[in-house]
């Protein structure tokens, strides 16, 4: 299984959902997230003192899917949440060893149906 | 003792709109510090209020408006301290300048006054002071600098007002006053730990337009007020609108100016500026008066507002540059704008010379220094015994947890734990 993890615009995230339930995701985790890349950040002006705001605000998208699955999951995920403006966000996908599903135990891919 | 009805219910009414400015002037200030110390902030303002009260009606009245002491003008007795022969008429109005309305309604109204110039020090300060000690400091500098100097100004016995000063409502008493008295203890009380280059933004301007907005309105109080009788305070209420309306669209064309963009804490900052330079010159100039005044107050706070950063002094909320500077240009403003047609002594441009300037200037430099140095006294005084600020661990978690174990707002996520702010970062 991989686990997915996206770092998107927020105006992306409804996008992007629809384009992960078309995928046939049955699920995911959606967190508010805060961080810069090459974008960097911005400033704000209060009564003339400018202030760096270094953090901008991100949506984070965390899915587990089978292997099989991964390559379509990130692919639907990049070309949904792409504007081709800086600040678009990174897709990266990290190896899971276990997961199971609290409410009857079963175990790895089962888990995910 | 005859009284006139009319004017008694307008000063009454301009006193509770003056009580409504300090709750004004809290959510004001509130709105522009962190989340973290908002309820420290409203707490300042709203002790004030009580403490103020108090002192007010038991002594420092009478010291403001009390029968002059040696009758050199610098300070009255205590001849009505605790409201004692509030029978007998305020000292000092006589003839044209004869007051129409019982004492006790003067005494409540000057209250007012008293208490909001207390509380707009907490803008100075903010986030950093020992609650007990700045109780302390609030008697002390009532007593000691607010009490005197409105004595000198206000009170017709005080030595400026006999040498010919003019303050409507106090231009010197609040606002120069407040200015210099929150940039003293700002400076012995010091920075905010990471001034100026930690992330200290508004939290929450919506609460400042809000607190701006309740100011404007009780400023009518404030200035036509001042009037001391309903018939003589119409030119007072629409000067306040005007100078208020020109400041707030002046100080929007600094920004436009010099930053690109004209910004909504300008708009408000603006507005007040305004309030603030047309208060001593209400009663005593015409419209074109009003909108210079306006116009100027506007543009010179808005470029005072970077001073902070060039002394480095943490005068948080800029009470030096907003009330400070503004009430310092309407004071000096009047020495030109100032006519007789419409009340007092004609001013440069009206054909009164340069004398009325000459007094606006004296009242300036006294007030300005008496202030700054009076003030600087009782703040190192309290420093060194009591202390002033918190600790670092305090100033840290933020006023409302460390001293009042409160929070302003319990957002809670779903998890049911406290929603994190924005993380901050940067430097100016």
């Amino acid at each position: 299984m991989i686990l997915v993890t996206a770092v998107v615009k927020p105006f992306k995230l409804e996008e992007v959902k629809a384009a992960l339930q078309e995928a046939g995701v049955a699920g995911m985790t959606v967190s508010e997230a805060q961080g810069f890349g090459r974008q960097g950040g911005h400033t704000e002006v209060y009564r003339g003192a400018e202030y760096r705001i270094d953090f901008v605000p991100k949506v984070r998208v965390e899915v587990v899917v089978d292997d099989a699955a991964a390559e379509r999951v990130v692919s639907a995920i990049v070309t949904a949440a792409r504007t081709g403006r800086i600040g678009d966000g990174k897709v990266w996908t990290t190896q899971v060893d276990d997961l199971i599903r609290i409410r009857t135990g079963e175990r790895g891919p089962d888990a995910l149906r | 003792m005859h009284y006139n009805s009319g004017d008694t219910a307008w000063v009454l009414v301009s006193a509770a709109l003056v009580l409504f400015m300090t709750p004004g002037l809290a959510v004001f200030y509130a709105g522009m510090v962190r989340r973290k110390n908002v309820l420290g902030m409203l707490i300042q303002n709203f002790a004030v209020m009580a403490v103020v009260s108090l002192l007010w009606v038991w002594v420092a009245y009478s010291l403001a408006f009390g029968p002059d002491a040696g009758g050199v003008g610098l300070i009255g007795t205590l001849h009505f301290a605790g409201l004692a022969h509030m029978g007998q008429q305020v000292p000092g109005y006589h003839g044209a300048k004869a007051q129409t309305i019982p004492p006790v309604v003067f005494v409540a109204f000057q209250m007012m006054f008293a208490v909001i110039t207390a509380a707009l020090l907490t803008g100075s300060v903010a986030d950093r002071l020992k609650f007990g000690a700045f109780l302390a400091f609030v008697v002390a500098w009532t007593l000691l600098v607010y009490a005197p100097v409105a004595h000198w100004v206000f009170s017709p016995e005080g030595w400026l007002a006999q040498r010919g000063t003019e303050d409507f409502a106090g231009g010197t008493v609040v606002e120069l006053n407040a200015g210099m008295a929150g940039a003293a203890l700002a400076l012995v009380a010091g920075r905010r730990r990471g001034w100026p280059n930690s992330l200290m933004r508004p939290h929450s301007i919506p609460l400042t337009v809000l607190g701006g907005g309740i100011l404007w309105f009780g400023w009518f109080g404030f200035n036509a007020g001042s009037a001391l009788n309903a018939g003589g305070a119409g030119t007072a209420f629409i000067n306040t609108n005007t100078a208020t309306a020109a400041a707030l669209l002046s100080w929007l064309v600094v920004e436009k100016v010099k930053t690109g963009k004209p910004t909504t804490l300008g708009a408000v900052s603006g507005a007040i500026a305004g309030a603030v330079g047309i208060t001593p010159a209400c009663g005593f100039v015409n419209t074109e008066g009003a909108t210079v005044i306006g116009i100027l107050a506007g543009v010179a706070s808005a470029l005072a507002v970077n001073l902070k950063f060039r002394l480095g002094l943490d005068d948080s909320l800029d009470v030096l540059a907003v009330h400070g500077v503004a009430g310092l240009v309407g004071t000096l403003l009047v020495g030109f704008f100032g006519t007789a047609s419409s009340l007092g002594a004609n001013g440069l441009f009206y054909g009164g010379g340069a004398s009325l300037l000459a007094h606006q200037a004296m009242a300036v430099a006294s007030v300005g220094a008496y202030s700054f140095l009076v003030t600087w006294g009782i703040a190192a005084a309290i420093r060194a015994t009591v202390g002033l600020r918190v600790s670092r661990e305090q100033e840290t978690a933020g006023l409302d947890i460390s001293l009042f174990e409160e929070s302003a707002y319990d957002f809670e996520s779903a998890t049911g734990q406290r929603a994190f702010g924005a993380i901050g970062g940067g430097a100016r």
